[in-house]
């Protein structure tokens, strides 16, 4: 890999009793769409605040293109562009103007007219912006984090609170950008958003770091095994059902048990005959190949989404 | 950043309201009551009017930088390469630019329809305006700044307003009061605006005979800009450091040092009552001494 843009050594950071960060280390190389997949409160916004300069952390080291977040001044903030997990602006401010603000704020020439071609928003160019739909306030917190053409470009979980079309709006705009090869950190607590964008993922939890490769490494984890969840009339020990033809691994989560099975159409015949002998029934069955969600189960016995 | 300063308050219908309609209502009912027969009482009334006009930009921007910071428009311009100073001068600046058109309606009005005996001396009248909008404006980023929310925001700024209001002069001349009172109006900032104000419509005081106000405003707005810069908080969930409260109750001091000095003197009330007798009264009063007369037109 070639020399990382973005270093993350041990980074520890609480508010008050609570550890937010617990020692996360990771690097981005530039050009890497790198995400940090997580839960609520597992420590990804807070380590997308410190690289922003906008916390200052605890314990441990973080750097952006040589720069220190907290000392690097205005280089650093001309280094970086950011898309905030919570902001806004004035209701009462047009999208071209705010887009010339950002413009001079950082110095920038940029093509006001073909930054809002790109991100779809040239009909709304004389819009205010408390007039604009969720989907276009994120398109436009994107232009204006692209404004200055940074090197680096952090999202913080750009596409919460976003129905799904809109979701892959925002995922055409992050493709874009890794095609032009565009340093991104993103977070998110999408599965999906982290396989289809991401170059590589961190998963972390309660601050660290517990799985960190690309999708398909991290999926590799789970390799050859596909995920049957089942929903049955009564409770069941999973112990008896790993005993099952097949049967890598059988978890209960939720009131659903959750088998990763090598021979699914044997592991299948073999549960249903099982349920069958000790007078119990199978009510519901979904399979699926493994995903980023099965590597966080099988290392925390949770969910990503609870 | 002034530019985009201006533009919000522009389109804001509150602005046209509170910026000109109001002060243009109070001045028309003010000196229908107290200045019926025009001449140099429609000037009194009008020096409170440009006070009271002015000390409005205490509200304005303590409001607006709080709503910022509450509403996270604050932490978006964090990232940019932007500085606590330029928020904060960039909001000073647009104020006393948006001030400017309610204050020469006010003196036109006085003047062309009250029928003001003179404009006094115009270009001190000015001065001290637009010293008073930056001072007014400065110490509301530092109620701002020390508030966590809007709801604080406007208790401190009734407090202080009320204060302002009816100790200084503005809603009630300052002879009008108690004797204690107005002694306690020599430690308010307020104070030296009206009084300045008085002096350069009626005595046509030039700039050269206000150094004490300049000196107070300018003095008072320099350290609470200061002051400003010290504890200005980008997020709603920064806590304001220990010292920060030191650095507000430092911005006081000028305040008790300028009424300390000036209760000593003594010239300022006896010379605002002159003001006072003279412009109301039938008969003309006894001279008190005062600074040298200042130019006529």
């Amino acid at each position: 890999m070639s020399e990382a843009i973005v270093q993350v050594r041990d980074l520890k950071k609480s508010y008050g009793d609570v550890e937010a960060l617990r020692g996360v280390s990771f690097e981005i190389a530039e050009g890497e769409v790198f995400g940090l997949l997580g839960p609520n409160g597992a420590g990804k916004t807070t380590t997308i605040e410190i690289l922003e300069g906008m916390r200052l952390a605890d314990g441990g080291t973080a750097t952006v293109s040589g720069l220190d977040p907290q000392k690097g001044g205005p280089q650093f903030k001309r280094t970086v562009g950011a898309v905030l997990q919570s902001t806004s602006l004035p209701d009462k401010l047009r999208v071209e103007e705010a887009l010339s603000l950002f413009a001079q704020l950082y110095g920038s020439r940029a093509d006001r007219i073909s930054l809002l071609r790109r991100f779809g928003l040239e009909e709304k160019r004389h819009a205010f912006y408390g007039k604009l739909s969720g989907g276009q306030k994120q398109r436009l917190a994107i232009a204006l984090a692209l404004v200055h053409q940074p090197r680096v470009v952090f999202l913080d979980e750009p596409t919460a609170g976003l129905d799904p079309q809109v979701r892959r709006e925002i995922y055409d705009i992050i493709e874009e950008l890794r095609k032009d090869k565009k340093t991104v950190l993103l977070t998110t607590h999408y599965i999906e958003e982290a396989e289809r964008l991401c170059d590589r993922v961190a998963i972390v939890d309660h601050g660290k770091v517990i799985a960190l490769g690309t999708p398909r490494e991290l999926k590799q984890r789970s390799a050859g095994t596909t995920r049957i969840e089942v929903t049955l009339a009564k409770p069941i020990e999973t112990t008896e059902l790993r005993a099952l033809e097949g049967v890598a691994d059988c978890r209960a989560l939720d009131g659903r048990t959750v088998l990763h099975s090598t021979r699914p159409p044997q592991t299948i015949v073999a549960l249903v005959k099982h349920l069958e002998a000790h007078g119990n029934e199978l009510q519901s069955l979904e399979i699926a190949t493994p995903s980023l969600e099965d590597v966080f189960i099988e290392m925390t016995g949770r969910r990503l989404r609870e | 950043m002034t530019l985009f300063r201006l533009r919000l308050a522009t389109r804001n219908r509150a602005f046209l309201v509170f910026g000109i309609i109001i002060p243009l209502a109070f001045l028309f009912l003010f000196a229908a009551v107290f200045a019926k027969k025009g001449g140099p009482a429609v000037a009194y009334v009008l020096a409170s009017i440009l006070a009271m006009s002015v000390m409005g930009s205490f509200w304005g921007l303590s409001q607006q930088l709080v709503i910022f910071r509450e509403q996270g428009i604050l932490r978006r311009f964090r990232l940019a390469p932007l500085g606590a100073g330029t928020m904060l001068v960039s909001g000073i600046i647009s104020n006393l630019i948006l001030m400017m058109p309610g204050l020469a309606a006010e003196i036109a009005a006085a003047r062309w329809v009250l029928h003001m005996n003179s404009w006094g001396n115009l270009l001190s009248v000015f001065v001290l305006s637009g010293l008073g909008a930056v001072t007014f404006a400065t110490l509301g980023l530092v109620v701002a700044s020390v508030a966590n929310s809007m709801m604080e925001t406007q208790v401190i700024n009734q407090l202080l307003w009320l204060s302002f209001l009816l100790l200084s002069g503005v809603a009630i001349p300052l002879p009008a009061l108690p004797v204690w009172l107005q002694k306690v109006a020599l430690y308010l900032p307020a104070t030296y605006l009206v009084t300045g104000l008085e002096r350069a419509l009626i005595q046509f005081a030039s700039l050269q005979h206000l150094g004490a106000e300049i000196a107070s405003l300018a003095g008072s707005a320099i350290l609470a800009f200061f002051v400003c810069q010290q504890i200005f908080r980008w997020e709603p969930e920064e806590k304001m450091p220990r010292q920060a409260k030191l650095w507000v109750a430092a911005a006081l001091i000028p305040f008790l040092l300028l009424g300390a000095w000036e209760t000593k003197q003594g010239g300022r009330l006896s010379e605002a009552r002159s003001i006072f007798q003279n412009t109301f009264s039938e008969r003309p009063a006894q001279k008190a001494p005062v600074a040298p007369p200042a130019e006529r037109p």
